[in-house]
């Protein structure tokens, strides 16, 4: 994810462009390069174990949403919808396959590899199996299964990471050692789970400061470029390490100076209000939307979509000493693979922590994962909170569904509300 | 229990009443005779056998229908599928307070989802996320799933069910064995004389053998199968033979399936209520039985798009039902918003068109009332297989 050319630049944004504009043109080379490209997802991503089998990993994703944000993904999903894909599913998919058929140009405009493996960690969502299905008809590659059950008792058991890790070691360590040739080496890859503690616990730091008045950070639309790094190509490699603790300390820089967030129009100057959001933000109008948070002068304090790759502010972090061990713990505890339950306690948790004035929640279209379910979840959490919760709807990429006036108009009266509320006495 | 449903007729309408009773008194009586557990399970497999051999009825909720949905709607977005609104509307209203818990088995994020959402409003009951495996290698896959099964079946315990043991375990395999046998001997019928097996009929066969006990639903399967056979008055009509795909879970309303027939077509597969034929062939009844329906699990089910497909190409096993069907066209009929259904769908059309077969699709929701589009479009795609075929 590249920053917005409005946001004000910090070291650590120019080092994130930089990191990614050598990933794609390193994806761009594979082929001449002799390497091979597999494309996995973000959440339940074996980045590390990729890493230390030398391939480079393409996250379609990620080029879906970079697709949106730079206005290219509604004709990718006109594409796909007129080759047979459904109105009625994930906008990632149509967006991905659009892409693919018109030539696989990746949104940097640099050619995209054929997949070499089609890494499909299925975490937290089911739609990633169809994916891969299709991906595998378009490009006719092999394709390596990991099955991450779901916490649906809300806890990791002994029997689920056995699973993974039996998995690991039976399907996907072998696949990758016959597309490259190489012997897996675990002494590697504990060198890079190393580095990617050591930018976890980094990246939480940087979460934790927005529970300071005002917040440094606004942990949706800024968090997003916070965890591009570390959802990506790069968990466990120096840059992250780097990036993450040039950001640090840009951010500890931000707090001793009390300064708010920087937003798409420079320094946000007063925080209003302190909100929790839930969901995936919309990628085709995102800086509008987030400048309608900004006019209100309201912070996203804490969010559940940076955890989509990894949840790591409940205390986990990869550990070089149990190296698949660890990577199944991890894709086993990313966000949308937790039960609904634990997902409510996490929001009221957030909630009460970070001092927030209420939660919203951005229901998108395209995401039976995060979406089914948030209309209980929303009435939960007010519950246990006291605090008011909104809700609007939009989607991931397809700008068909985001109707700014209609958001625009939701989130006034919500904020509205809060206003009364507090006027009464009846909020923080 | 039998019921003395002297004739075709009676058998039918105690099918339908059990279909469209959404209070579930045939479960309700059975608790009330027997004392035991019931349990309810989300499409599209659970193994019953286990549930059964711990006196446990296994109760196969497949939406509300056509019910009203006055508190449902509220938990879901307007592009969410309609099983899950009725299936909460039906616990909210108090229809499902004879279960003493629901089995979510993984075939959706919808239902996945749904399993949170019932331990949140019910709170007491059973809630178990079935999360079947997507690895197939026994050691790995099979272990995950037996272990899964067995906490499952500890759970039961928890709740009062007695606990399990390997012979009754046995006795349930050979029970739902016989129960899954007819199915699939009514399956054949209708693919070899549809005009014996009308679809409507089968269907509500499938649907009342979902809230009864195995012994019960053995009964009316036997007599179905011998009122048919020997009724020759069914004579055969000049119809389209279709195989309709899409509809596993959230099920399209029986006027849906009326209307197909009324239009010109004989069903001659589908994919409606498909517990009973998820393992293709009788689990064997030697060895460690709860092993067995691992094993069946993991190398004798059915291709599903819930299902990860490693072995071939998707579609091919819609292409083979075709041929083994003898179907001349496929309906693509699924749930509108269904996932799997409708994500699967450009890869299973690709394959049948490579193999030259003729097909069309259209979408439903299990609350539509109105037919007029899908009868036109279906009356078409017959015309144009009878037309074809005749040429
Ligand atoms: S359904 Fe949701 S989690 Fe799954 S691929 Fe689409 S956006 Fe991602
Ligand atoms: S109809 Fe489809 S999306 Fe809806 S619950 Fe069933 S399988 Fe899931």
């Amino acid at each position: 994810m590249s920053a917005p050319s409005v946001v004000p630049k910090d070291a650590s944004q120019d080092r994130q462009k930089r990191m990614i504009a050598a990933h794609f043109d390193r994806l761009a080379e594979v082929e001449e390069r002799g390497e091979k490209a597999v494309y996995t997802f973000v959440p339940g991503n074996l980045t590390e174990l990729l890493l230390s089998f030398g391939v480079a990993p393409v996250l379609p994703e990620i080029n879906a949403l970079q697709s949106g944000m730079r206005g290219l993904s509604k004709d990718y999903i006109a594409r796909a919808e007129k080759d047979g894909h459904s109105e009625d599913v994930c906008t990632y998919v149509k967006c991905d396959i659009g892409m693919s058929r018109g030539g696989n140009v990746g949104p940097t405009g640099k050619r995209l590899p054929k997949p070499d493996l089609l890494l499909l960690s299925y975490t937290g969502c089911f739609t990633f199996l169809k994916w891969f299905e299709l991906l595998r008809e378009e490009y006719d590659a092999p394709t390596a299964m990991l099955h991450v059950p779901y916490q649906g008792g809300g806890t990791i058991t002994d029997a689920m990471r056995k699973y993974v890790v039996d998995q690991l070691k039976s399907k996907v360590i072998p696949a990758l050692e016959r597309i490259t040739g190489r012997a897996y080496d675990e002494d590697l890859l504990s060198e890079h789970l190393a580095r990617s503690a050591k930018a976890e616990d980094d990246l939480v730091h940087v979460l934790e400061s927005a529970r300071h008045r005002p917040s440094p950070i606004d942990a949706y639309f800024g968090g997003v470029y916070y965890i591009g790094p570390i959802f990506t190509a790069f968990r466990g490699t120096e840059d992250a390490v780097d990036y993450y603790a040039e950001l640090r300390a840009e951010i500890d820089e931000r707090v001793r100076l009390g300064l708010g967030p920087v937003t798409p129009d420079g320094e946000l100057e007063k925080e209003r209000y302190r909100v929790v959001v839930e969901g995936p933000p919309n990628w085709t109008s995102f800086r509008e939307f987030w400048r309608m948070f900004v006019d209100e002068g309201a912070v996203v304090v804490a969010s559940t979509y940076t955890k989509v790759g990894g949840v790591y502010d409940n205390g986990f972090r990869h550990d070089p000493s149990r190296p698949l061990e660890s990577l199944a713990e991890y894709c086993l505890g990313c966000y949308t693979n937790l039960d609904l339950p634990t997902r409510v306690d996490m929001l009221s948790r957030y909630v009460t922590d970070y001092e927030a004035d209420g939660f919203l929640i951005n229901s998108v279209k395209s995401c039976n994962s995060f979406s089914a379910g948030q209309l209980l979840i929303l009435r939960q959490v007010e519950e246990r909170t006291g605090r008011p919760g909104g809700f609007i709807e939009s989607d991931l990429v397809d700008p068909r569904y985001f109707s700014a006036a209609n958001i625009k108009n939701r989130l006034e009266s919500y904020f509205q509300m809060i206003e009364q509320k507090r006027s009464r006495g009846d909020a923080r | 229990m039998t019921h003395a449903h002297d004739d075709l007729s009676g058998l039918l309408s105690h099918a339908e009443e059990l279909y469209r009773d959404t209070s579930f008194s045939a479960v309700r009586a059975w608790k009330r005779r027997t004392g035991g557990l019931a349990l309810g399970f989300m499409p599209i497999y659970v193994p019953r056998e286990l549930l059964a051999a711990q006196d446990v009825l296994p109760v196969g909720l497949m939406g509300g229908g056509e019910m009203e949905i006055i508190r449902g709607d509220a938990y879901y977005q307007s592009y969410i599928c309609h099983i899950p609104r009725s299936t909460i509307e039906l616990g909210l209203n108090g229809s499902l307070d004879a279960l003493d818990g629901v089995v979510f088995p993984a075939i959706c994020d919808v239902i996945r989802n749904l399993s949170g959402m019932w331990t949140m409003l019910f709170p007491g009951k059973l809630v178990h996320y079935l999360d079947v495996p997507q690895d197939f290698d026994p050691a790995v896959g099979g272990a995950f799933y037996r272990d899964d099964l067995l906490h499952l079946s500890r759970k039961i315990v928890a709740h009062g069910g007695r606990p399990l043991e390997t012979e009754r375990l046995r006795a349930a395999i050979v029970a739902y064995n016989r129960a899954n046998g007819l199915v699939r001997e009514l399956y054949e019928l209708r693919r070899e004389q549809p005009w014996k097996v009308p679809t409507h009929e089968l269907y509500l066969l499938l649907r009342a053998g979902l809230v009864v006990p195995v012994d019960e639903q053995i009964a009316m399967l036997e007599r179905y199968l011998a009122f048919v056979e020997d009724d020759d008055e069914r004579r055969p009509m000049d119809q389209a033979r279709v195989l309709l795909t899409g509809s596993f879970c959230e099920q399209p309303p029986l006027g849906l399936i009326k209307t197909l027939e009324r239009t010109g077509c004989y069903i001659v597969d589908d994919d409606f209520v498909q517990v009973g034929r998820w393992i293709r062939h009788d689990v064997p009844t030697e060895g460690d039985p709860l092993d067995a329906l691992v094993e069946a699990f993991l190398h004798d089910a059915i291709a599903s798009p819930t299902r990860w497909c490693e072995s071939e190409a998707k579609g091919a096993d819609l292409v083979r039902r075709v041929e083994h069907s003898g179907a001349e066209g496929v309906i693509f009929c699924a749930p509108s918003f269904c996932d799997p259904a409708l994500l699967d769908q450009p890869m299973t059309v690709a394959a049948v068109e490579r193999a030259g077969i003729p097909w069309t699709a259209f979408k439903y929701a299990e609350n539509a009332g109105q037919f007029q589009v899908i009868r036109e479009q279906a009356g078409t795609f017959a015309d144009s297989i009878k037309l074809w075929s005749g040429a």
